[in-house]
């Protein structure tokens, strides 16, 4: 995990400094509300419907034990004793006072961390695969240039005042679950015939108001070249990238607007202005960089374990949580433990400070100290001993942190929605909450297989419903709460946007409509390997319509 | 319900912690929405945004704006979900907000 070296404690604790002045002078009235905003921004502070809220970063979803513990510190010394994971990677308090806030980022400088770049027209806390660095199928660990282009874009001058906010998402594996294609740059791994890797680059895809699929500017990238060819795609963004109008402001729109070819010619017009060898990455600090993901201490195992056989056989519970909530590791004898924040019923991405703790705890006695935080708003212990497994899912029983839904219909993401935003239309929680009620039953969920549901309260779409196999969007009409529904978007390597299924539905019919929609799939299929996506893919909408609308 | 008396009520947050606040008649604001002003004449309206200005201009409060609500059986109801979220706290999280500590508006987000 990346280590701060003086340069990186040094400049957190001028920044941490520099807030308390800025919030000082807010208090006592030296600054006005207009010029706090932006600066309250620029450190994660947003005003939300109950309170402020503080978006802490946690870049490329990587963490410590001993960071969650001090995020935990602080939900219970500064919040009500919880935090909200988010889509982006990120944890957010939903009940800070501005006066707390200066202290709250001293406590977060103190694990080097902060709340920098998560707001604001700038390039954001860049996201990645929540499994990379362990999982089966990664070419290579993406990890070292997520960490490149964080200390690249870090308070870049030239590019923090963006016409709108800039997101990087990248990927190591060849299976994408990083949505690299649905982010204003993805960037995903690829080897050649020679064994050498380079990045594909992917532009100009978002969700929000206008989702769109994001096109490959560049195959195959040498990888010294990234930063260089990064700053091309900036430098033209800025340039013509909108300002008059906030919802054309994002790079798709110029992408989509003026043509990939045409976007494509003006990038490497740019990027042939400065020569490679003025722009290229050194190798050393590649490396230098490189080593702080290097692969931790790993034990040489056997690929089995008896004793995770013998407890699959002893605990039924235990076997079906082994089947949804692991995934394949590299390296033989080690397993990714997927922890579904998502129990019956619960609050999508919530985790209480003793949840933290309990997590921090089992990272640290199981898990090489590392935690990572998924976009669908789980966690993951990344390298757990097969021989350990059955002891971290009694740890995590006890404290509601076993659901066996991990990719199922019961793993929801949810935005807060209307219950803590304020630019919520709806709520989307208490939907997440009734689809979760309903679906209850692991056995029900495993008949329905992999599956998607993404909320969001609102079109800004945090609740990446474009990309939910089943999407449900809350609106607003005329003060009433209803909820559109798409079926077939997906964020993996075969991203696609969802399509409107039809008029909306009020919140008490949304979760009854879903098991509509899941029956008609089940009724459908070509046998339990067609899931539901392929399934959708193959037949359309059609006999989803029929089955939800023509009753009415 | 029974007779309701139509106006908007001005709303903000405390600038040093966030708390959703209402303006009163005597011109401070409080946690509880039942103490607002609910106003309908253009004067009281043109008053208490000026109250709104001056406060939010000397650091008491920010982003204040006016909502529609009314009274109904003596209690003030916004009328709009959002702002009956606002009086109440995260409709998710009854143990959180002014719901759980008696400071509550009376109606629920969403009537059944």
């Amino acid at each position: 995990m990346y280590r701060y070296d003086e340069f990186d404690a040094q400049f957190v604790a001028e920044r941490t400094a520099q807030f308390r002045d800025q919030a000082n002078r807010r208090l006592s009235g030296a600054l006005t509300e207009d010029e706090f905003r932006p600066l309250r921004l620029m450190n994660g502070l947003y005003l939300q419907l109950h309170a402020y809220m503080l978006r802490v970063a946690i870049p490329y979803g990587t963490f410590s034990g001993k960071q969650m513990h001090q995020l935990a510190m602080i939900a219970d010394k500064y919040d009500r004793g919880y935090g909200h994971f988010t889509t982006r990677q990120n944890i957010q308090y939903n009940w800070i006072k501005l006066e707390d806030t200066a202290d709250i980022l001293q406590a977060l400088a103190d694990v080097e961390m902060h709340a920098i770049q998560t707001s604001g027209n700038c390039i954001r806390n860049v996201t990645t695969d929540h499994w990379a660095g362990a999982a089966a199928d990664e070419i290579a660990d993406p990890r070292p240039v997520g960490e490149l282009i964080r200390q690249w874009s870090s308070l870049h001058p030239e590019f923090s005042y963006l016409p709108r906010k800039f997101k990087i998402a990248i990927t190591g594996a060849p299976t994408d679950r990083a949505a690299v294609r649905v982010h204003d740059i993805g960037l995903r791994l690829h080897k050649n015939l020679a064994g050498q890797n380079g990045w594909e680059v992917m532009v100009g895809g978002g969700q929000g108001r206008t989702p769109l699929i994001a096109v490959t500017v560049r195959d195959f990238l040498p990888e010294n070249e990234l930063i260089g060819y990064l700053e091309a795609i900036m430098r033209v963004y800025n340039l013509y990238g909108r300002r008059d109008n906030k919802y054309k402001a994002r790079i798709k729109i110029l992408v989509h607007e003026i043509g990939a070819e045409k976007f494509r010619a003006e990038v490497e017009a740019e990027y042939a202005k400065h020569p490679a060898q003025q722009t290229q990455v050194e190798e050393a600090e590649l490396a230098r960089i490189a080593k702080y993901f290097a692969a931790p201490d790993f034990e040489t195992l056997p690929r089995m374990s008896n004793r995770l056989d013998m407890a699959r056989l002893a605990n039924p519970d235990f076997k079906r949580w082994t089947k949804n909530n692991l995934a394949a590791h590299f390296k033989d004898g080690y397993a990714i433990v997927n922890i579904s924040l998502k129990p019956v019923g619960g609050i999508p991405g919530d985790a209480t400070s003793e949840q933290m703790r309990v997590m921090a705890d089992l990272a640290k006695t199981y898990s090489f100290d590392e935690l990572r935080v998924s976009h669908a708003q789980n966690i993951v212990l990344p390298h757990v001993k097969l021989d350990d497994v059955f002891a971290v899912w009694q740890k995590l029983s006890e404290h509601d942190l076993a659901a066996a839904n991990y990719g199922l219909a019961g793993d929801i993401i949810a935005c807060p929605g209307l219950d803590y935003c304020s630019l919520a239309t709806a709520r989307a929680i208490p939907i997440a909450q009734a689809i979760s009620r309903k679906f209850a039953d692991v056995d029900v969920q495993e008949n329905y297989g992999a599956l998607k549901i993404n909320i969001s309260g609102c079109i800004n779409a945090c609740g990446h419903h474009h990309v939910g196999h089943i999407g449900i969007l809350g609106l607003d009409k005329k003060g009433e709460e209803y909820y559109q529904i798409t079926l077939g978007g997906s964020s993996s390597e075969n991203a696609s946007i969802g399509n409107i299924l039809g008029p909306g539905f009020a919140a008490h019919e949304v979760p009854e409509a879903i098991e509509n929609i899941l029956s008609t799939y089940v009724k459908l299929r070509q046998g339990k390997a067609e899931d539901f996506l392929s399934a959708y893919r193959r037949l359309g909408a059609k006999p989803f319509k029929e089955a939800l609308y023509a009753a009415a | 319900m029974s007779t309701q008396e139509k106006g908007q009520v001005m709303t903000a947050n405390r600038l040093g912690d966030g708390e959703v606040v209402f303006l009163t008649r005597a011109g401070v604001w409080s946690e509880k929405i039942d103490d607002a002003a609910l106003v309908q004449e253009p004067l009281a309206l043109a008053a208490i945004d000026a109250r709104a200005a001056q406060d939010a201009k000397a650091n008491l409060i920010t982003g204040q704006y006016l909502f529609d609500a009314a009274r109904v059986d003596g209690r003030i109801r916004a009328d709009h979900i959002r702002e009956r979220i606002r009086t109440l706290g995260p409709t998710v999280r009854e143990d959180l907000g002014k719901q759980s500590e008696g400071k509550a508006g009376a109606f629920a987000a969403v009537e059944l």
